[in-house]
């Protein structure tokens, strides 16, 4: 039996791995780089041709954003279910899988009932695990046979990052304000605080609706996922939303006027009280102390 | 101009996401219900686009009764109608719910003519499962991009900005184009007074679609296990200034 993965540089590639093996003996690889630019009609158009080719039993992606488009443009061509984002999955008929919901605040056992399964691997939630190695695919004479509409969709330009200021993805110390922090003005002690910190500024929703911070700051499930050695939660009350986007995070510090706040009782350490004082007092500390 | 959104009805969960005794579903007994962020988005670009280039803007939502509140909320926002595809309140999977909204677009597609631009959520905030709206797109043969946070409509194409690592990849793609948007596209407007009283009265088309079998089928649901944080306690006010830098010396941070 042959397993086919679509691969692209980093971890989450190789966590898939881990999953796939148990699908087949032998692994087959097509790259995300297939085609250049990227379009990603065309990479589910070689997918496919490759999955018929080495005749897959299962077809398998990491749950990037990248990995779950070209999946369901996949399983669209193919007329079959795709199974996004799964932390498990055990072969047979049906398929057994255990898959995200909710950013990862629910797990969903869940039937599959396919011909070929086609599943998404959710990142950091499978170990890397050494085992047989995937092959590459031939894909010269797949690349010639594309269809000019499959390359209708691509990228055909880039955009660079808005410089200034500490990346929320890459933070070692993330600062974050909520509601409680009360007003645009508000989180000048919080952006204090993150500058003698080296540190990014975060949100949570309920601050990026007000209108106090851009979208670039939420934190959370429609926000982003963020893995710091220190999580500082001003004012945050703790919502599995807000959560979700924290699992990476070493350490969470929670400081809340109530000690009944969710965020209170998920976090390492807490300082019960009002934010407003709290904050600068922090601040003043680190400043003494230098 | 003509403008679809499509938004799903998902409980507010709060801090804690409570099952039903069967482990089957959320219970929401005591929750209130809303949209994705995304789909709001999508919402927001939807009213955004028919106020600047005139038309006919439509939210469509595959739900159970009660979802009609969902679809009133976007009309408050500024959408001037709505398609609702009852069900049950049983779960649907991805290829029926495409199914059922393809049914549905050339539908109202027969009648009014084709949308220029239908919007999806990048992902449903309940079930994630990252394919609707390409399956839709397929089945109608359009271009699709996903994950956008910013589109311009130029002429017969429309420019779109999809996040990625290291800045932002652009796609222009030609009109009619199936859009799958995320959190900060825009900034959704509040539904004023006025608008939540002219929705109301805005007309909503109710069908009962079948529900095609589902092949990604739910069996149980589970809340994943804490990951075991201890919370403890530095003390109270400004007075727990010292533990707090304490803490962030031993974690290196310093
Ligand atoms: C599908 C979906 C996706 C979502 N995605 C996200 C997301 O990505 N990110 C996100 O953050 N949210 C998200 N949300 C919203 C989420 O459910 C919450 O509404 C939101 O996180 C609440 O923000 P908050 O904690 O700042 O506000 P609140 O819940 O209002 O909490 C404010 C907290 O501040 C405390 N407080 C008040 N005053 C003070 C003070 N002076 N000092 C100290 N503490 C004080 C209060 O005790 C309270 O705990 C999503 C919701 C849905 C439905
Ligand atoms: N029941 C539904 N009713 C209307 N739109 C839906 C429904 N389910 C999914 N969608 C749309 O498809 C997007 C992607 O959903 P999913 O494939 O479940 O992640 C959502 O953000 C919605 O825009």
């Amino acid at each position: 039996m042959n397993a086919l993965v679509l691969m692209e540089p980093g971890d989450a590639s190789r966590q898939t791995l881990t999953l796939a093996r148990r699908f087949g003996q032998s692994l087959h690889a097509v790259h995300m780089n297939v085609v250049d630019p990227f379009a990603p009609d065309a990479v589910a158009a070689v997918l496919q041709m490759a999955a018929e080719e080495v005749s897959a039993a299962a077809v398998f992606a990491a749950g990037t954003e990248r990995g779950n488009d070209v999946m369901a443009r996949l399983a669209a061509r193919m007329g079959l279910p795709m199974a996004a984002n799964c932390v498990d999955a055990a072969p047979g008929d049906p398929v057994m899988v255990t898959r995200q919901r909710w950013g990862g605040s629910l797990l969903e056992e869940a039937r599959l009932s396919s011909p070929r399964p086609l599943i998404t691997v959710a990142p950091h939630t499978v170990p890397i695990e050494a085992g047989p190695e995937p092959t590459d695919v031939d894909i010269q004479t797949l690349v010639a046979r594309l269809a000019e509409r499959d390359l209708a969709v691509h990228v055909s330009d880039h955009v660079a990052p808005s410089s200034g200021g500490v990346s929320l993805t890459t933070a070692k110390v993330i600062v974050s304000g909520g509601r409680g922090v009360g007003s645009k003005e508000g989180f000048a002690i919080i952006d204090e605080l993150a500058g003698l910190l080296g540190a990014a500024v975060g949100c949570s929703r309920a601050v990026t609706s007000a209108g106090w911070r851009p979208h670039t700051d939420q934190v959370g499930q429609t926000g982003t996922k963020v893995a710091p050695e220190v999580y500082i939660a001003c004012g945050i009350s703790g919502a599995t939303q807000h959560m979700a986007g924290l699992k990476g995070a070493k350490r969470i510090l929670a400081i809340n006027s109530d000690p009944q706040a969710p965020m209170m009782q998920n976090a390492d350490y807490t300082v019960v009280g009002d934010l407003k004082e709290i904050v600068p007092a922090i601040s003043a500390e680190i400043r003494d102390r230098r | 101009m003509r403008v679809l959104a499509t938004i799903k009805r998902v409980p507010i969960t709060g801090g804690r996401i409570v099952l039903t005794d069967d482990s089957r579903a959320i219970d929401t007994r005591h929750l209130g219900f809303t949209m994705s962020p995304h789909e709001e988005c999508g919402v927001e670009e939807a009213v955004r686009l028919i106020e600047s280039n005139k038309g006919d803007s439509v939210v469509l939502t595959l739900g159970p009764p009660e979802a009609v509140e969902q679809l009133r909320d976007a009309m408050a926002l500024g959408i001037d109608r709505a398609i609702h595809l009852q069900t049950d309140g049983q779960e649907w999977d991805g290829e029926a719910t495409a199914h059922a909204i393809t049914e549905a677009i050339r539908a109202d597609e027969a009648a009014n003519g084709p949308f220029d631009v239908i919007f999806f959520g990048n992902e449903s905030a309940d079930s994630g499962g990252f394919q609707v709206g390409i399956r839709v797109a397929y089945a109608l043969a359009r271009p699709c991009v996903t994950g956008l946070k910013k589109i311009t409509v130029e002429g017969k194409d429309v420019s779109c900005e999809q996040e990625v690592e290291g800045g932002r990849d652009v796609y222009v793609v030609a009109l009619p184009a199936v859009l799958t948007v995320k959190e900060g596209l825009n900034l959704p407007r509040y539904p004023s007074v006025p608008g939540k009283m002219r929705a109301r009265s805005k007309p909503v088309a109710v069908n009962s679609p079948t529900r095609q079998a589902a092949r990604l089928e739910l069996a149980s649901l589970a809340v994943p296990a804490g990951q075991g944080r201890r919370a403890e306690s530095l003390g109270g006010g400004a007075a727990a200034a010292p533990a707090v830098v304490e803490m962030l010396r031993k974690a290196g941070v310093l």
